[in-house]
């Protein structure tokens, strides 16, 4: 059974210390146990402030956690790999850099020749409709627009993992659906081995809409509440959206997360 | 904003409010009935610009500056850069240097004059010595803050991707720094060009610190006020040069857009 499973987080702990004057330790994560299976879709839905960028941050070797661990294919993570793509909450693109170079850096940090890196950079660029826009530097872009040229950062680097950080946050609903089923796409229909993916967001649809499975998480300190399964066919497109089946789903899931989200508030 | 506003307009409020400043100090001067030798008309110092420039001494004393400035400034960044990019990137090595550094910051230039004239005798070496040390700090103390301003989540983006040394410096560290490296490098020159007038005061025969001193002990007052104007044209002409440097190396800058 663990022949299958890519990422697997055992008691992830992370406390922060925060700087402030007498204050206090703030217990972010207390022990998340995760499975994540070689090429899921895996999305995880949680109140604000839970851990999720924490969890996405300590998978990606950015940040290590206090107790516990995460593993990639059995290994321990150690810190960044080329096996790895994510895509922040708030899309960090480089103020420097024109939205053509914030998606090459990547594929030239690998050593990636001019050529290559051209086609690849110009493909996802027309992806997520940003080829007009090459040569703009991302003050001069809406938040939409930085979200997708994030996106295409991302997807060029054609990590085995992505890590995704509410990358939908601040686009429009109808891009939002187009985006999805762009994701959806690439992670099925891409050359060699399906992805794995791990997806946060605030939003159960979406959830839904993308995931195998989806891990809610308690409020903070974050832990996994559960894991449900989502048994709806692929490819999944508008139609899935107005099943019932989908709209049951949905409902389900916000009633066991509207007892978290209460917690909080 | 400034975008819609004519040129002519714009060098027109410009030169407005130094007119003004013209007309008043002429009409002062004619109807003050000052001691000339203390309070010299505009005219008088027209004419006195006109024949220091026909005579070729006021080119002379301004290259001597400049020339001066240059190598000062030049020198300054060539250590402060390094150094700054260095102490901003590891934080123990600043914790060492903090000691000798925070002594040495609060003397003045000026307070070096005395020591730099025994060691490099009257003219460019002690001027330029002060030069270094007065434009050495602003351009030091920038390029560190500018390394630690660099926004944490660029790091880790830049990490996140594979971004690691050399490419993490060239890529993020050095563009991530450059505005407050540049900030630095403009005031170090407003800074520079101060103080060389200054210890040319002291420490020259030559350069327009010299050539007022010169023209004070002469009683020559429209010289004297020559000079200061050329100071105050020439500082203002190489600030404006450093704010071109900035936009065009920083397009990315939204304030900064040409
Ligand atoms: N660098 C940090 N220093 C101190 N505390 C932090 C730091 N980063 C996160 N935290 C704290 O850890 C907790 C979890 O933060 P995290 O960003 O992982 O939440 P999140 O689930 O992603 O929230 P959101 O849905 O709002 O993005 C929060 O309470 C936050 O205050
Ligand atoms: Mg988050």
């Amino acid at each position: 059974m663990n022949v299958a499973c890519k990422i697997q987080a055992v008691g992830v702990r992370k406390e922060y210390e925060v700087s402030r004057k007498g204050g206090d330790r703030i217990l972010a994560l207390d022990g998340v146990d995760l499975e994540v299976h070689a090429g899921e879709f895996l999305a995880i839905l949680g109140p604000s402030g839970c851990g999720k960028s924490t969890f996405l941050n300590i998978a990606a070797g950015l940040e290590r956690s206090s107790a516990g661990e995460i593993r990639i294919d059995g290994q321990h993570v150690e810190g960044p790999g080329p096996d790895r793509a994510m895509c922040f909450q708030d899309h960090v693109l480089f103020p420097w850099k024109t939205v053509w170079e914030n998606v090459e850096f990547g594929l030239r940090v690998r050593g990636l020749g001019r050529k290559e890196r051209a086609a690849i950079v110009a493909h996802y660029l027309g992806l997520v409709g940003l080829s007009k826009f090459a040569n703009q530097y991302p003050h001069e872009l809406s938040g939409g627009m930085r979200q997708r040229c994030a996106l295409a950062r991302t997807f060029a680097l054609d990590a085995a993992t992505l890590l995704m950080d509410e990358p939908f946050a601040s686009v429009d609903a109808q891009t939002r659906n187009i985006l999805q089923e762009e994701i959806l796409r690439i992670w099925d229909q891409g050359a060699g081995p399906r992805k794995t993916v791990v997806y946060v967001t605030h939003s159960i649809e979406e959830a839904v809409f993308l995931a195998d499975r989806v891990a809610v998480m308690t409020a903070r300190p974050g832990r996994v509440l559960g894991v449900f399964d989502v048994p709806l066919y692929r490819p999944r497109n508008d139609e899935t959206r107005s099943d019932s089946f989908f709209r049951d789903l949905v409902v389900h899931l916000w009633k066991v997360i509207r007892d978290q989200v209460e917690r909080i508030s | 904003m400034g975008e819609s506003e004519g040129v002519v307009y714009r060098i027109g409020r410009f030169l407005i409010l130094p007119l003004l400043a013209v007309a008043a100090w002429w009409i002062v001067s004619k109807v003050g009935g000052f001691n000339p030798v203390l309070f010299p008309a505009p005219d008088a110092v027209a004419s006195a610009l006109y024949n220091l420039g026909a005579s070729g001494a006021l080119w002379v004393h301004i290259s001597t500056s400049v020339k001066r400035v240059l190598v000062g400034f030049g020198l300054a960044s060539a250590l402060a850069l390094p150094l700054g990019l260095l102490l901003g990137l590891y934080r123990p090595l600043e914790a060492f240097c903090d000691g000798l550094l925070s002594v040495l910051r609060p003397i003045p230039p000026f307070a070096w004059i005395p020591l730099a004239i025994l060691w490099f005798g009257i003219g460019d070496g002690s001027t330029q010595f002060v030069v270094l040390y007065a434009a050495f700090w602003p351009i030091l103390l920038n390029t560190i803050a500018g390394v630690r301003d660099i926004d944490r989540s660029l790091l880790k983006a830049a990490s996140s991707i594979g971004s690691r040394g050399l490419s993490l410096f060239v890529h993020v560290i050095v563009p991530g720094s450059l505005p407050l490296v540049l900030t630095g490098l403009r005031i170090g020159l407003g800074i520079a060009w101060m103080s060389i007038v200054a210890a040319e005061l002291v420490a020259a025969q030559s350069g327009l610190g010299f050539m007022i001193m010169f023209y004070r002990s002469l009683f020559i007052t429209e010289n004297v006020i020559v000079g200061m104007l050329a100071i105050g044209v020439l500082g203002y002409l190489m600030d404006r040069l450093m704010r071109a440097i900035e936009k065009r190396l920083m397009p990315w800058r939204p304030g900064l857009k040409v």
